[in-house]
């Protein structure tokens, strides 16, 4: 990848093409029949989802008793992995709308899929804080607020209706402009195929696109719009999120440091997440000269300057800790660096803010494997952030006679595999049914689509 | 609803000195408010204890350690219970007549919330559906109702009991009268009479008198919960140590 020449503005493809040629190879994975390695992915993803959901399922028939849960840790497997989605959702909207409004065109080749990402990931949160978390989630809907006769309304004191408005918004809107945007794509597919079934699909989902000028200048309004609907919730969400820890009393989630640092978070791990599946596509689709070098190691600085919030906000919250002078915070932090999950936090530590440092090196940055292994390390240890944060706290919090141990059982690894095959699985049928690239945007940044100055 | 008029705040004032750790508080507690059984499996981390009864011995480690008995429930946090906000579903509500935080198990969603805010832990799971072996239903307390799996539920003060002396209150056309009229399982069984109830709000009951006497203190108190529990012990040590809790015993758990 020597040939990159950053001086180009916009950098989009590492070599000229056609929009023929743009059309062909994003619509390539969906014109022919899946690779023996799609299979295998699928297979192994799919067999992931129904263990999954055969956890839930028993869960619900036996109680969520089967989880390793006690009296102190009455939150671990699934609060840590409900906010282990949501944040990797962010880097999804941030692609999308914050790029978009910042006139950052190369997101144009990633921001698809991205947001594809936002709408899976926000989906494994959603179930992970409604079957795998509820003592009934059988009784879910009596989270929203509507009337019933039971007279009853929802406290909207609390955060976690906050967090049903903030979640149910965000997927709302990612999904509404998620789809807004592929309904060129959606028109270009209709065009295209030969298949009687996927015209009328195409067709129907395409909202009778014809791709004339009234068209497409309602469409770039309505994308403005929901661009700037959505950049308020790249905030708002995990600020939210956070807010569940930060307005208890206990030691250690009783900080005015959580909405920042969460976000932060959230962006770090959803590009890391992003960057990961992305390297595997653009190798298995042959999409190099649309997702090119400069795109890969746009993402990897995002996660080097996010990475570096988040180590900040560890040093932070220890200093804060130690400032404060209050006894239960001191002890909390020092029970976390040196405690029984010492491990688990410097996993954290390592993974989130030591590894991520090599992005500083050019080469490192630009070298695939480096970056792709980086990226999994910052799942790892982001996944870890909020397990330290929520096991470390209610395990020992104030009162030593009810300090306890959280250990998970086999049904909590089991409800993990639940997300990540959900996930996976919608990854795979993504990029096999819909273009996982915007065509009609790539088209736009083409060498010679905008009028130069 | 209740007719009258005046305010209550039921509290609860534990005697760590008389407390000898027997248990029969707790036992109390479970037959009265229909507890079932222990699930397979259950540890002492995951059962359903309202009134749990902990042994807390002095720091320092020579022969002459002495220990003391903390039986630790709900304690009845007044005006904003940390509790109550968190709830989603309103399954947490603190009666302005009497103080008591109540809990409603049927409108709980198992979301626990209410168990990770709590500073004191005093919260409990049913993580498993209730059962009773057979024929043991037959002693259950008709005057409380039994909870489904998947709800949170904790000490209310004998609730059961406090609807039986409102109803004998009403009939004779007096009041009722805590410590008299109403007395929770805990504070009746409690043989060295450890453990007193009466209303915080009265200035001329006898609870009223003693929390104001040196020694007395509450859990927790810094963090502004305004418990209604309060324990007393004329051992300096004692109070010094609940208060002071995580110093006196960092040393030996960080390494676990």
């Amino acid at each position: 990848m020597t040939s990159l020449d950053y001086t180009i503005d916009p950098p989009i493809t590492t070599r000229a093409v056609t929009p023929a040629e743009i059309d062909s190879a994003i619509a390539a994975p969906l014109d022919r029949f899946p690779s023996k390695r799609w299979w295998i992915a699928f297979g192994v993803t799919s067999t992931m989802l129904a263990g999954g959901l055969a956890t839930i399922a028993y869960m619900l028939y036996e109680g969520i008793g089967l989880l390793g849960f006690n009296q102190p840790v009455a939150w671990a497997f699934d609060i840590t992995n409900f906010v282990f989605w949501v944040g990797i959702g962010h880097a999804g909207t941030l692609i999308s709308a914050i790029l978009f409004l910042m006139r950052q065109r190369w997101r144009n080749a990633i921001a698809r899929f991205a947001e594809a990402m936002t709408i899976f990931a926000v989906l494994c949160a959603a179930i992970f804080v409604t079957v795998a978390h509820l003592g009934r989630p059988w009784l879910a809907g009596y989270l929203f607020p509507y009337p019933n006769q039971h007279a009853l309304w929802v406290n909207f004191i609390s955060p976690l209706v906050w967090d049903v408005f903030a979640v149910n918004t965000y997927l709302t809107v990612s999904l509404v402009f998620w789809y807004l945007g592929l309904i060129p794509d959606l028109a270009t597919l209709r065009d295209r195929t030969t298949n009687a079934v996927k015209k009328l699909v195409y067709s129907v989902l395409s909202l009778g696109w014809r791709f004339s000028n009234r068209h497409w200048s309602h469409y770039e309004r309505m994308y403005l719009i929901l661009a700037g609907f959505a950049t308020p919730l790249v905030l708002s969400v995990h600020t939210i999120v956070s807010f569940d820890f930060a307005v208890s009393v206990n030691p250690g989630w009783h900080t005015t440091i959580f909405p920042p640092y969460f976000v932060a978070g959230a962006v770090f791990s959803g590009f890391a997440m992003v960057q990961n599946v992305l390297i595997i596509v653009r190798k298995m689709f042959k999409l190099e000269h649309i997702i090119t070098m400069k795109h890969l190691e746009n993402m990897n600085k995002v996660m080097l300057l996010t990475g570096s919030m988040v180590g900040y906000a560890y040093a932070m919250e220890m200093f804060v800790a130690w400032y404060s002078g209050s006894q239960f915070e001191r002890f909390v932090f020092l029970n976390r660096a040196l405690g029984p999950y010492a491990w688990a936090y410097w996993t954290m530590v390592s993974c989130n803010v030591v590894f991520v440092q090599l992005f500083w090196f050019k080469r490192l940055r630009l070298s695939i494997p480096i970056m792709f292994a980086v990226g999994v390390l910052v799942n790892v240890g982001m996944w870890f952030e909020r397990y330290v944060i929520i096991v470390t706290t209610l395990s020992r919090d104030f009162l030593p006679s009810s300090w306890g141990h959280f250990s998970p059982t086999i049904f909590d690894f089991g409800i993990m595999m639940l997300g990540f095959g959900l996930f996976f699985t919608l990854v795979l049928l993504f990029v096999r049914f819909l273009p996982s690239i915007a065509m009609a945007e790539i088209k736009a940044v083409m060498d010679g689509a905008q009028a130069k100055h | 609803m209740q007719t009258n008029s005046k305010q209550s705040r039921y509290g609860m004032l534990i005697d760590l000195d008389r407390c000898t750790g027997c248990g029969a508080c707790m036992l109390a507690c479970a037959v009265e408010n229909n507890i079932p059984p222990a699930h397979a499996g259950t540890t002492d981390r995951t059962g359903l204890t309202w009134m749990r009864v902990h042994r807390v011995e002095q720091e320092g480690n020579d022969a002459s350690t002495q220990t003391v008995y903390l039986p630790l429930m709900c304690q009845q946090c007044d005006e904003h219970p940390p509790c109550e906000s968190v709830c989603p579903q309103k399954a947490v509500e603190y009666d302005p007549e009497t103080g008591i935080v109540a809990q409603i198990p049927v409108r709980c969603l198992g979301c626990r919330y209410c168990m990770t805010a709590c500073p004191y832990h005093a919260r409990y799971f049913n993580w498993w559906d209730p059962s009773w072996p057979a024929g043991m239903e037959k002693t259950l307390n008709p005057g409380v109702s039994t909870r489904m799996r998947g709800v949170v539920e904790k000490c209310n003060l004998c609730h059961g009991r406090l609807q039986e002396a409102r109803e004998q209150a009403a009939a004779s056309g007096t009041s009722v009268v805590a410590g008299e009229t109403f007395v929770p399982a805990c504070v009746e069984a409690c043989p060295t009479r450890a453990i007193m109830i009466g209303d915080l709000a009265d200035p001329e009951s006898e609870i009223a008198r003693q929390i104001k006497t040196p020694g007395t203190f509450r859990l927790l108190e810094q963090l502004g919960t305004q418990p209604k529990v309060y324990y007393s012990s004329a051992r300096q040590w004692v109070r010094e140590q609940l208060q002071r809790t995580i110093a006196s015993t960092r040393t030996e758990v960080l390494n676990g």
